[in-house]
Parts: structure tokens; sequence; C-alpha cells
């Protein structure tokens, strides 16, 4: 039997196929464009399994039109964050258009959780818009940061306000990589203290896109004052999370 | 059967401000108010119609913003909204309106209110102390009766205060039989339905034409009538839903929870089992009012301890599984209230709660469904 997992997110949609001992034995990714249904029906395309299951934005479409059942973020983080890392209690997750910190029982049951409101602060897309307005490339502006040899600090977390701070500081002459640090440190407070909302024991399991970025993993270590476990792709958790859960329903 | 209850519902509600027209022609004066605190009695009782005034829906609140601040509550802008662009015709038709300082926000609202009608506003304690804040606010339900006095014209006596809390008890009276029918399980009624029959029943000048129509919902809700997929499937999880009111218009997070397969089967809000609440007929009227009035457990009191024993029993009462506690964005009693809500529930039941902050606006739904699903699968 194979089971799988669709993440279909604001940027990109995973696929993730696991056999039955819930190993991870093909995955796939596509961005998520403007039509969702049709980027995750050519994604699953030609892939053999035995049952799907949805999570992500995208779950409620990819329902209708695959028959398949659905299961939110939260659960299918945890789930997949707890496969990867068995001691796991808490998770957060940032990706592209939010961020979520889930905490969990000792038997891996989600216990409560907290997400960012309607806005882009604290996500993936406010680290892109942050980097363009420093002419980053994505890939390159968390060790950019890293970098840098203090924090400037950034005061504003709309994304709107911020990019007029950043702007304002360009012009004031100030060091990018400076800069940079400091947009990181402003998310990595809020993500720190949603963390501290939800629990404060156990390991601590760093998903989502945002997590690929070894700045945002080096401070939240080190505002949190422990270890961050991170998987190897960490964008896949949450699909990969799905496809264990599909394997099982009863 | 329930169809023909609802438009039975949908007709009266449309005869009522043919009725309220009538009977400002026929010279009774029309008291709109806007929140729990006012006691109505006291405008029947002088033979006047009290009306609640709009504030549940989303489209006045552009307008509103032209002269409030955009980070209020969208309760205030709404109620506001509506006054100043005529589109609420209950506030069209209201001779005086009576505000309440239940909130900073609402408080100065009433004072630019007071522009476009007649506002009186009725001062709060901010606690409910017997010795200090009673006599405060039974003072201040006196000037209230002398208000009413003198805009109607009509004396209120006393025999005329213990008749007009008869008949508003046996309103809420109803009120609580119609709310009480989902303590059944599976549900008798969605919650979206009973809180439109509430909301549209709360409106209606003449409240035996309430009663009636509540006891017919029970009678029918009780055979089965208004069982449908979204309600008494009997697999849904039981949500109460606390915090502040909501009513037609505003009422997203209720249709979302029933959408995610579960239903709202308590409301421990303004819109819900507060309005239950029965006035001593036995007691001198006056004190039996300023009492009763006092004791609603609204997040303005410090401390607010009646919420939380009102919030144990329903929770009981009615073997909720879930709890979704909600705040309009910008309402910090509420909000704040939150945390001590939230600890309670857990320590009490062993229950975690789902708190969402959010207002009339559609544009968060998809955020919204994510953390109610979330919830429901934690449960
Ligand atoms: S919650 Fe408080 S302020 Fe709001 S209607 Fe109820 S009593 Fe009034
Ligand atoms: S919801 Fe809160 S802020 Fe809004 S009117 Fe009621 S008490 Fe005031």
């Amino acid at each position: 039997m194979r089971f799988a997992g669709i993440d279909i997110g604001s940027r990109t949609i995973e696929l993730v196929i696991v056999n039955e001992a819930g190993q991870i034995v093909e995955s796939r990714q596509a961005d998520t464009g403007f039509n969702p249904q049709m980027e995750a029906g050519k994604l699953i395309n030609g892939v053999s399994y035995d049952r799907i299951m949805a999570t992500g934005y995208g779950r409620n479409l990819f329902e209708i039109s695959f028959d398949a059942p659905t299961v939110t973020e939260i659960k299918t983080h945890a789930r997949g964050a707890r496969a990867f890392f068995p001691d796991a209690r808490t998770v957060l997750d940032i990706g592209g258009q939010d961020s979520k910190a889930i905490s969990m029982f000792e038997n891996g049951r989600v216990k409560k959780f907290e997400m960012n409101d309607r806005c882009a602060a604290g996500t993936g897309k406010f680290l892109e818009i942050m980097a363009r307005t420093l002419g980053y490339d994505i890939e390159s502006f968390g060790l950019q940061a890293l970098m840098a040899k203090k924090d400037l600090n950034i005061s504003s977390m709309c994304t709107v306000f911020a990019e007029s701070e950043v702007t304002s500081l360009i012009a004031g002459g100030q060091n990018r990589q400076e800069i940079a640090r400091g947009l990181h440190t402003s998310v990595i407070r809020r993500a720190a203290g949603m963390i501290n909302r939800v629990s404060s024991e156990g390991d601590i399991v760093f998903t989502g896109g945002v997590a690929k970025n070894p700045c945002m993993r080096a401070l939240l270590a080190e505002k949190l004052g422990r270890d961050i476990l991170v998987p190897e792709d960490p964008q896949l958790v949450g699909a990969f999370g799905a496809a264990l859960l599909a394997g099982e329903i009863q | 059967m329930a169809k023909s209850i609802l438009n039975k519902l949908q007709f009266i509600s449309d005869e009522n401000l043919i009725d309220i027209e009538q009977a400002k022609a026929d010279g009774r004066s029309v008291i709109g108010f806007y929140c729990m605190y006012t006691p109505s009695e006291m405008a029947i009782a002088a033979n006047a119609i009290p009306v609640p005034l709009c504030g549940t829906r989303n489209d006045p609140i552009a307008a509103a913003e032209e002269i409030l601040p955009r980070n209020l509550c969208p309760l205030i802008k709404s109620s506001f909204g509506f006054a100043t662009t005529g589109t609420c015709p209950f506030f069209k038709l209201s001779d005086i309106i009576i505000g309440d300082t239940t909130c900073d926000g609402k408080k100065k609202m009433f004072e630019l209110l007071s522009r476009y009608k007649p506002t009186y506003v009725l001062q709060l304690p901010q606690n409910q102390d017997m010795f200090t804040a009673l006599p405060f606010w039974h003072a201040e339900l006196q000037r209230f009766r002398k208000i009413i006095e003198a805009h109607s014209g009509v004396a209120i006596t006393e025999d005329g205060l213990r008749a007009a809390i008869r008949l508003m008890n046996r309103t809420r009276n109803s009120i609580k039989a119609l709310m009480d029918v989902n303590k059944a399980r599976p549900v008798l009624l969605s919650g979206s339905q009973l809180l439109e029959i509430l909301f549209k029943v709360e409106f209606l000048a003449d409240k035996e034409k309430g009663i009636k129509l509540m006891e017919e919902v029970i009678a029918q809700a009780h055979s089965g009538a208004f069982r449908s997929k979204t309600a008494g499937s009997g697999t849904g999880r039981r949500i109460l839903l606390t915090g502040v009111p909501v009513g037609l218009g505003s009422d997203k997070v209720v249709k979302i929870v029933e959408q995610s397969g579960a239903d709202v089967v308590a409301f421990e809000n303004c819109s819900g089992y507060k309005k239950a609440f029965v006035v001593d007929e036995k007691k001198d009227p006056m004190e039996a009012l300023a009492e009763q009035y006092l004791a609603t457990p609204c997040s303005v009191m410090s401390p607010n301890d009646k919420r939380f024993d009102l919030l144990k029993d329903l929770i009981q009462e009615f073997s909720v599984d879930g709890v979704i506690d909600l705040t309009w964005q910008a309402c910090h009693t509420y909000n704040v209230e939150a945390f001590g809500i939230g600890e309670f529930v857990q320590k009490t039941f062993g229950m975690p709660t789902l708190h969402l902050e959010t207002d009339y606006a559609e544009s968060d739904t998809e955020q919204l469904r994510v953390r109610i699903e979330a919830y429901l699968e934690m449960l």
C-alpha cells in the first residue's frame, strides 16, 4: 500500500508518498500559481497511491475536485514533525503566508496552537519582500544576515511599514547585512513569543520553507536558548504528515 | 414545516415595522437601545416601544469610518454607520436613543451619535458590588425612568412596572426554553437557525407575537422538524460560543463551525443566554430591575466572576465538547478576559478553548476556517 499527502500552500504544493512503514518513497513539488486545482492535478498525475489526504489552504478545493479527505496544516505538521523526531513536543511552522506554533501532548496529539493574524507579518512573504527591498535573492538572504556584525533594530512588523523603514535605513547609509539581520531578528522575536504562548517543553521542530534559512535557525536557537531540530526538507513536513494520516484512516 | 415557520417569521418581521409606525402614529414613543443593560421594562411600562438597534452588519462600516477611527470595534462602527447612513429603520423610528457606558469606544461614540438623535447614556458602575455599585445603579435607573416619562408623556406606575416585568419574564422564559431545545442530543435546531430566530424576535414590538412564535418553534423543534444535515446529524462536536454578541451579518464564525461539521449548541453571550435571566417579581420593581440588570455578566464588569459561573453551568448543562471564545477586534475587555476564560475552562473541564479575534469582514474566512477545523480536530 502507498499513501499520499498533498499540501496545497499559498506559494508551493508538495506531494509525498509513503509506504506502509511510513517511509517517504517519492516526493514532488510545484509552484501553486494562479490555479491551485490545476497544479495539484498535474502534480498527482501519473503517481500511484491507494489513498490521498489533502492539507493546506487549498485543501477544500482539492476535496471537491478529487474527493479526498482533508486535514488542517496544524495536525499534519504535528504528525510529520513527530515522525521525524519522536520526542518533538513543539512545532514552529513558518510558511509563505502564515506562521504557527503548535504544542503536542506526550502522545503526539495537538494540545494548543497559535497562528499569526491576517497580515503577512512574521511570514515567509515578509522575508521575501524585505530581501527584495535589500536587493538580495531569497536563497542568500539568510547567509548575508548571518554575516552581519550586529543587529539593526527594525521596529515595524507590518510589511508595508517595514519596507519604508528599510528604505530609509538604506538611504541613511546603514549596512545592508545588518539591516537583514535586524529583519530576521524581528521575525524570530515574534515567533518565539508564539512558541512561549503554546508551550516551552520538549524538543522544538522548525518546519516550513522559512526553516531552510540558516539565519532564522540560528537566531531561533539563540533566542530560545536551546537546540532546534530541522528535518532535512522542512517544506515537506505538511505533506508528509498528511500522507501518514492517510495511512492511519480506519 | 420548519420552512413555513421561518417564512412566518419573515412575514412578522416585515409586519413589525408597520406595527411600529402605526403605534407611533397613535402617539406612542419608540425608544432605541443598544445593549443588555437597558431595562426595556421601563419603556414598556410607559406604553412606549423598546427596540434594539442595528449593529451587526458590515455594510455601513465604511461610512462610519469617515468619522470614527478605523481601529475600533466593528460593533461600534456598524451601529454608528447604520445611524449616519439612515439604513437602520429602527434608528429612524426611534424618538430617543439610550446608550450605555459598557466600553470606552461606545461611550465616546454616543457623544457623536447625539448629533443625529437625542441620546441618553446610562452610566454603569464598573463592578457588581451590592453596597457601592447597586445604589448608584438604582439611582441611575431612576434618572432613566424620568427620561422615559418625559419623552413618552406617560407616568410610570408601580403596577405598570410589575406588568412589564411579568411580560418580559415570559419572553425571557420562552427564549430560555427555545435555547434549551439544544440540550438534546442530537441537536434539534442548528445554531444559526436559533440565532436567526432570537435575533428577529428581539426586534418585534409585540412581545406576545414573539412568545407565540417561539412556542411554535419549540414544539416543532421537539418533533424534529428542524433537523437537517447541519443540525442533528448527531456526529458533530457540540460547541459553546462565548464572548461578544453575534447577530445576522456577524455570524460568520457560527457558519464556519457548522460547515466544518460541528454544532453550536449554546451561546454564552448577549445574543444568547444572557437574554434569559428573569427579574424577581416579588421585590420592589425598581430594586428588582436594578439588581437583575446589574448582574449581567458583561466584560465591562471588573471582576466579571458571573461570566465564569454561567460558562461553567452551560458547559455542563449542554454537555459541550468545546468552547470558542469570540472577540471583536479592538474590544479590549473581552480580549483580555479571554486568557482567564481559556485557563478556567482548561482547569475545570480539561478542555482547550479556541480564542478568535476578528471583525465583520469576510476577508479572513479561510484563516478562521483553519483555526476552527484544527480546533475541532483536537477535541
Ligand atoms: S456584551 Fe456587554 S456591552 Fe455587549 S451587549 Fe452585552 S452587555 Fe452590552
Ligand atoms: S464588543 Fe467590546 S468594544 Fe465592541 S461594543 Fe461591545 S464591549 Fe465595546
